[in-house]
């Protein structure tokens, strides 16, 4: 049956080998490549209007916003990579960014990396109760992470009621973190990029990391392969809520007012974000460094309207507009892809 | 092309864990001809005991509500209530047809805002009401097909859509109204959100949800076209197959949503007489929540009209209980979710704690079959 039809379509497939390979790489490579031209134009364009764009200060700025966004990024790669979707982040923001920073009116003197590990440990206990119902419980993570942004978002507010943290109560050390730079460069970014980089080689490299991509293809046939799809599930959403609970410090150092709303919303801004960076939602492809670039390109679509002076109104008609022009050139690619590659196989056969 | 078919037939499933095990017997698992009738009869009892079971949370929650309070049980504060949750109740109905058909919407409550500052902005310029009215249907139509072609034409998942044209369309809205306020709306209209309806306690919002509840109740248990709409969600290849348009009717379903959620920000408008640009903002996911809590599978095929109008009743009474007994209000998530976390677990409770107990024990010496028997349930 198959060897008719690849006899069938045999003439079609004139273009020899190297050929056809040739262009599946280069559409292969369009995933992060595509984007990061997208956002050279972009960038281009925004400084030939305005040049004050490509200001040392703009940039830091771009950077600085872009570091949460980044981090929250990474995590939520490897959730929706592994076909998952992880809803509760922006709630696990809040909740660490206020537990986090209170310490230090409450404990006089505590060392700052002190205040990160608890934000971590605040995010990694969120997101091991996340792992755990979605793995164990083998419910979808669309409703069990739903169910979790509404229930942090909660006690986040019983916790906080009305008060606030304020600039006031956080030392002067903390406050500037986000200020601190190396050559230009804001060593929080820095930092971030090292972070991210290591987030990615390890799903490019490490066994655990590679058969996330293989239960989101087939999480049957990963299963059947005898991959641990429940630990690998469990694994991603914990680390994807201890970056949340490390973004949420962040936050804190940026915003510098903590209340119970901190981070509402970011959730479907961080999905976007990946998305746009080229991670399929439905798992299976995608990385960590599209995703970071993704966030990036947010950020600087932000600030490019700022500078332009166009009114603020219109970042999130753009963002959105952007996020469908992405999935539906990816669909376009990858729909493309599939037919290169049905050519070259069909070529092999006949 | 079998991949891609899947793909997009995938919808919200894909995004849960692991594909069909949640999923009840109606999932596209591996029915034999022989035990169809069996099954279709187990998934009818297993409906109506959820739906059992949600007519005892609501009672428990009237009780609840009754006992601790003297007001939750009184014409005044069922006006209220239905007051209060309207409008994320008219959504929920075209959100469960939807979802039963194997996709999602996260778009509502940015429709509603479009349709509530586009509502401001023309007040404001004068025009007359109905003309307005004849405009938004059109919004909504025309946010709906966006949504429709993109998920069925373009055929890409509906989730990331969605989350698109929730951003696009909060933009719109964003652009349309910027940071004006518009009030001062006429008090035919205004009066809506301050009456009931003549000799009853209901709000109109709840009054038009009722009606709206018989309509889509009739459309989706009792005709051929709410049929096919089960029989998409269940298996898109087998609906395809079956001769079923899934496309035309995805793509309605999502106009059908779009106009249903234009007359909600209308609604919306005249009852708090302010059209601003974050009217209804993060509604969606109440909408989404009051879907699956009414039993609707998130992964498709499975649900019920009765169930969203329990689970309406059991949201609203809930939120409206807790803020009668002082409990902070916008800490009533922590009970909302609960109940959604509830919905999944509990149908699942013996697979679960079965599970739990497998993991705990002997997880080293799990040998392939097992592993495979674990995947089919």
């Amino acid at each position: 049956m198959s060897a008719t039809l690849a006899e069938r379509r045999g003439p079609a497939a004139q273009p020899p080998d190297p050929g056809s390979r040739r262009l599946t790489e280069r559409v292969f490579r369009v995933r992060e490549s595509g984007i990061l031209a997208v956002l050279v134009v972009f960038a281009a364009i925004t400084t030939a209007i305005q040049p004050r764009f490509l200001d040392s200060q703009n940039i830091q700025f771009v950077l600085i916003n872009t570091t949460v966004f980044a981090l929250l990024a990474l995590g939520e790669t490897m959730v929706v990579v592994s076909r998952n979707v992880d809803l509760s982040i922006g709630s696990v923001l809040g909740l660490s960014a206020y537990l986090s920073t209170r310490l230090f009116s409450q404990v006089h003197g505590i060392p700052i990396p002190a205040v990160f590990a608890v934000g971590l440990a605040i995010g990694l206990a969120c997101g091991v109760a996340n792992g755990l119902m979605v793995s164990l419980g083998r419910v979808p993570s669309l409703v069990v992470t739903l169910a979790t942004l509404y229930i942090i978002r909660g006690i986040d507010i019983l916790i906080v009621g009305g008060n606030e943290v304020v600039a006031q109560s956080l030392p002067n050390a903390f406050a500037n973190i986000p200020q601190d730079t190396v050559l230009g460069i804001p060593d929080l970014a820095i930092v971030i990029a090292a972070i991210v980089a290591l987030g990615a080689y390890y799903m490019r490299s490490f066994r655990s990391g590679r058969e996330l991509y293989a239960i989101g293809s087939n999480p049957d046939a990963a299963r059947l392969a005898g991959i641990p799809v429940g630990k690998r599930i469990f694994t991603a959403f914990a680390i994807s809520g201890a970056l949340a609970g490390l973004a949420g410090v962040l936050w804190a150092a940026e915003y510098q007012t903590i209340d119970s709303t901190a981070g509402t919303g970011y959730e479907l801004l961080v999905v976007s974000a990946v998305v746009v960076g080229g991670v399929a939602i439905f798992g299976g492809s995608g990385t960590a460094v599209g995703a970071a670039i993704g966030a990036l390109l947010l950020s600087t679509i932000n600030s490019a309207l700022n500078v332009l002076g166009i009114a603020p109104f219109w970042d999130q008609a753009i963002a959105g507009f952007l996020l469908l022009l992405a999935i539906t050139l990816d669909r376009v690619i990858s729909l493309r892809l599939a037919a290169a590659l049905r050519l070259r196989s069909a070529h092999r056969a006949g | 092309m079998q991949a891609e078919r899947d793909a997009a037939a995938g919808g919200p499933e894909a995004a849960g864990t692991t594909g069909h095990q949640a999923a009840p017997p109606a999932g596209p698992g591996p029915s034999r001809p022989a035990s169809l009738g069996a099954a279709a009869g187990q998934l009818l009892r297993r409906s109506a005991r959820w739906e059992a079971g949600l007519l005892v949370l609501v009672i428990a929650i009237a009780v609840f509500g009754g006992s601790t309070s003297s007001e939750f049980l009184t014409g005044s504060n069922f006006f209220n209530i239905g007051l209060g949750s309207g409008e994320i109740a008219i959504m929920a109905l075209p959100m469960t047809l939807i979802i039963i058909s194997g996709e999602i919407d996260l778009s509502v409550a940015s429709i509603l805002g479009m349709s509530s500052a586009l509502l401001g902005v023309l007040w404001s310029k004068g025009w007359p009401m109905l003309a307005i009215f004849a405009v938004l249907v059109l919004l909504g139509i025309a946010a709906g097909l966006i949504n429709g072609l993109l998920v069925t034409r373009v055929g890409l998942p509906s989730l990331a859509v969605t989350i698109g044209t929730l951003a696009l369309f909060r933009g719109i809205a964003l652009i349309t109204i910027g940071a004006n306020t518009v009030s001062n709306f006429p008090a035919v209209y205004t009066n809506m959100g301050v009456e009931p309806i003549p000799h009853t306690e209901l709000s109109y919002s709840a009054g038009i949800f009722i009606v709206l509840a018989v309509i889509f109740g009739v459309v989706l248990h009792g005709t051929p076209f709410g049929r096919s709409i089960f029989a998409m969600g269940a298996s898109q290849d087998a609906a395809l197959f079956a001769g079923i348009r899934v496309k035309r009717i995805k793509t309605l379903l999502y106009v059908i949503s779009g106009v249903t959620c234009a007359l909600a920000g209308a609604l919306w408008t005249f009852r708090l007489d302010t059209a601003v640009q974050n009217n209804g903002l993060g509604l969606e996911l109440d909408v989404v929540a009051i879907a699956l809590l009414a039993g609707v599978s998130i992964f498709g095929g499975k649900g019920s009209i009765i169930g969203v109008v329990l689970a309406v009743l059991a949201f609203a009474g809930l939120q409206n209980a807790l803020l009668l007994t002082n409990f902070n209000q916008e800490a009533t998530g922590i009970v909302i979710g609960g109940l959604l976390l509830a919905s999944v677990f509990v149908p699942n409770a013996v697979s679960f704690s079965t599970r739990v107990r497998e993991s705990l024990g002997r997880r080293r010496r799990r040998a392939v079959p097992a592993a495979i028997g674990a995947g089919r349930e």
